[in-house]
């Protein structure tokens, strides 16, 4: 009965994320009404918001082909939005990287301010940047990183290792608390080959250590729903009795959900990754095994174009002693659980 | 096209010929049983707590459905003479096609409908540009493949759409059990036992041997070929939508991912069942020992904390042994 009640709790959360996905469904654009959960960043302190010098932001990014690529999009869009003295000039989203490096040869042709670029890849957009950077137009580079350190500004992306690490802390302290010993602890991977995934798993099992506990199985699938779903059933199959499951990516945890579902399990507790919004209201809904997930938020492209107008207007960031905005910021990966997810919920993006 | 070299006599007499054939899947088929038990064996020995159990078989039961329900259509396409690589985009597609928010705001029973419909009408597509529009069936499915694989992101927006609360009974295939089996295994057991049933006892059938084996005799012998491929396609196109229906079931979800490399696994489990790629023979039996035995190779992988590099190199190696053990009875039974 209980996992019957469960699965509603589930369903519902899903109703809320399916209506969210109304525009997705009933257009064929790219979602960029700006109107909907647009995450609201914090204000800054000490008068960095007041209007300054107008700035002209240039924006390139992959296509969306992944809920968390459209979300940078459209939180790049709403924090340009917030301001008057920026002008945000995207380009058409490609993930074609002959196209991406014209796209940003244009920007530059069209003397913008700053550039903030999320690369297909940072390796082949390296020239590109540092062309960008010689014509003395400063380069903000999103997560995946230049090679070459002379081609960007500013570097502000998410942590693998660190995702890995939360989730272990997670699990470590609450399998500490129940004083479990020699817990079965299963990990489901994204895309194995992908440095991220191996930082990921890294993280992960540094973070047990500390707690003496170790991954007791490992399993990859693509990031995909129904990969979730295969691997999820077998690996149920292979351990009667889990006690924690830590699953890379939210996305393909929903065919995992479903697996779990399917076979009546609820002896664990699952960690999600990455911090969509169909597992953000999964957590939030507590009956679902599903009990937390650490973040690999989106919101870094609201903050990437906070900085590039910060950087075009040279100014610093005012809670930091510097005169001068930094080199490179990691974000780190926040744990959401029942007791906060009210706080991400507008900050979730749809998978 | 042109046949002196054929040793398979024409027309009518090919129908009558079909016992003889038959015999030789059955004899295949014993290698094919021979394997499974064998997988089983090694299942037994190296978890012998967690393999055997009721639950683990219908865990490869539920696994199996769904691309099982596809290599039954990909059967009749091959038997026939063509080849299908479009059917993971179509399942996709449909999958996306029936959980937009258009379609579940009509309720399950005309969500499954939608799959059916998508489904074969891409089938159905495809079966026109080869039979009338003489595409090769390698290129006119390689273009549905692409297609319908953009039209589902499209559609989709490439997000996953979640089954609302509303449209549960769907996935009530999946989580409600008669006898402890998933309901969604009695889909693909029905598909299974439909599929046979059309292969062996119809004219259908019996056409389809003939067009596979050869299609000009098949012509003599007054078989409308155009038309009857044009149905095979729409067929295999038939239960990519009955698939989707049981992905969507298994997953909760519609997504343009779905599906990915189906057609490689649904083709690699129809060739080890002993199908031949040029057509003319083959059988469903076959086709489904071939998938099992893909489904319990991961299964085992998994439940022995083996990762998917090694189940790709031994899935390799068995459809290499496994043609090259068919060439051989082939040799043997020649006259």
């Amino acid at each position: 009965m209980s996992d019957n009640v469960a699965r509603r709790g589930f369903l519902v959360g899903g109703l809320g994320g399916a209506v969210l996905l109304a525009s997705g469904c009933t257009s064929n654009e790219p979602a960029a009404a700006p109107s909907s959960a647009a995450p609201a960043p914090a204000q800054a302190t000490g008068g960095n918001d007041q209007p300054g010098t107008k700035v002209v932001i240039g924006f390139s990014a992959p296509a969306a082909d992944h809920g968390w690529i459209a979300a940078i999009a459209k939180n790049a869009e709403s924090a340009a939005k917030q301001y008057s003295d920026i002008e945000f000039k995207p380009v058409e989203p490609t993930n074609d990287i002959n196209q991406q490096i014209s796209a940003v040869e244009s920007l530059i042709a069209a003397k913008v301010n700053a550039l903030v670029i999320l690369p297909n890849d940072g390796q082949q957009l390296n020239q590109v940047a540092l062309q960008a950077t010689e014509a003395g137009i400063p380069v903000i580079n999103l997560d995946r990183i230049f090679p070459d350190k002379l081609a960007y500004r500013t570097w502000i992306g998410g942590d693998n290792y660190g995702m890995g690490v939360a989730a272990g802390h997670y699990i470590g302290t609450e399998l500490k608390s129940k004083n479990v010993s020699n817990p079965v602890i299963v990990e489901i991977q994204g895309i194995a080959t992908l440095p991220l995934t191996q930082d990921r798993s890294k993280g992960f099992a540094d973070a047990l250590k500390t707690y003496g506990f170790k991954v007791t199985a490992q399993q990859d699938a693509q990031f995909t729903v129904e990969t979730g779903n295969e691997v999820a059933t077998s690996l149920l199959q292979a351990h009667k009795k889990i006690d924690a499951l830590w699953n890379h990516d939210d996305d393909q945890g929903v065919g995992v959900l479903a697996a779990i579902k399917e076979a009546s399990r609820d002896e664990f507790i699952m960690v999600g990754g990455a911090g969509s919004l169909n597992a953000m209201k999964e957590i939030q809904s507590g009956t679902s095994v599903l009990k937390a997930t650490v973040t690999y938020s989106p919101t870094m492209a609201s903050s990437a174009i906070k900085l590039a107008r910060l950087i075009a207007q040279g100014k610093g960031m005012s809670d930091l002693v510097e005169n001068q905005v930094p080199q490179s910021i990691t974000l780190a990966s926040e744990t959401i659980t029942k007791d906060n997810v009210e706080k991400y919920l507008a900050l979730g993006f749809e998978s | 096209m042109s046949e002196p070299t054929t040793d398979r006599p024409p027309g009518k007499t090919a129908a009558l010929s079909l016992p003889s054939i038959r015999g030789v899947g059955e004899m295949r088929h014993l290698g094919l049983f021979g394997a499974l038990a064998l997988l089983v064996v090694v299942g037994l020995i190296t978890r012998p707590d967690n393999f055997a159990t009721a639950s683990n078989l219908v865990s490869i039961l539920s696994l199996a459905a769904t691309i099982g329900v596809i290599t039954v259509g990909a059967t009749f396409v091959i038997i026939g003479g063509g080849i299908d690589l479009s059917v993971g985009a179509v399942m996709a597609l449909a999958s996306v096609w029936a959980t937009t928010l258009a379609t579940q705001s009509y309720g399950p029973v005309v969500m499954a409908i939608c799959a059916i419909l998508v489904g074969t009408g891409a089938g159905l597509v495809n079966g026109i540009l080869i039979a009338y529009g003489r595409l090769v069936p390698f290129i006119a499915t390689l273009a549905m493949l692409v297609a319908a694989r953009g039209l589902a992101q499209r559609m989709s927006d490439r997000k996953t759409q979640l089954i609302q609360s509303d449209n549960a009974a769907l996935v009530d295939l999946s989580t409600t059990r008669v006898a402890g089996i998933p309901l969604l295994v009695y889909v693909f057991a029905l598909v299974v036992v439909l599929g046979w049933v059309l292969l062996n006892r119809t004219t259908f059938g019996r056409r389809t041997y003939a067009v596979g084996g050869n299609p000009e005799a098949a012509r003599l012998a007054g078989i409308d070929v155009r038309r009857h491929t044009m149905l095979l396609y729409a067929l295999s196109g038939l239960c990519c939508g009955i698939a989707a229906i049981l992905i969507m079931a298994r997953t909760t979800t519609g997504s343009s991912t779905h599906g990915d490399l189906y057609e490689l696994d649904a083709i690699a489990a129809v060739i080890i069942g002993g199908t031949l790629l040029t057509g003319g023979r083959g059988t469903i039996m076959g086709s489904i020992l071939g998938l099992l035995i893909f489904t319990l190779i991961t299964n085992l992988f998994i439940l022995n904390g083996l990762n998917t590099s090694d189940q790709l190199i031994a899935k390799g190696l068995i459809i290499v042994v496994a043609v090259l053990l068919q060439r051989r009875n082939l040799k043997e039974r020649a006259p």
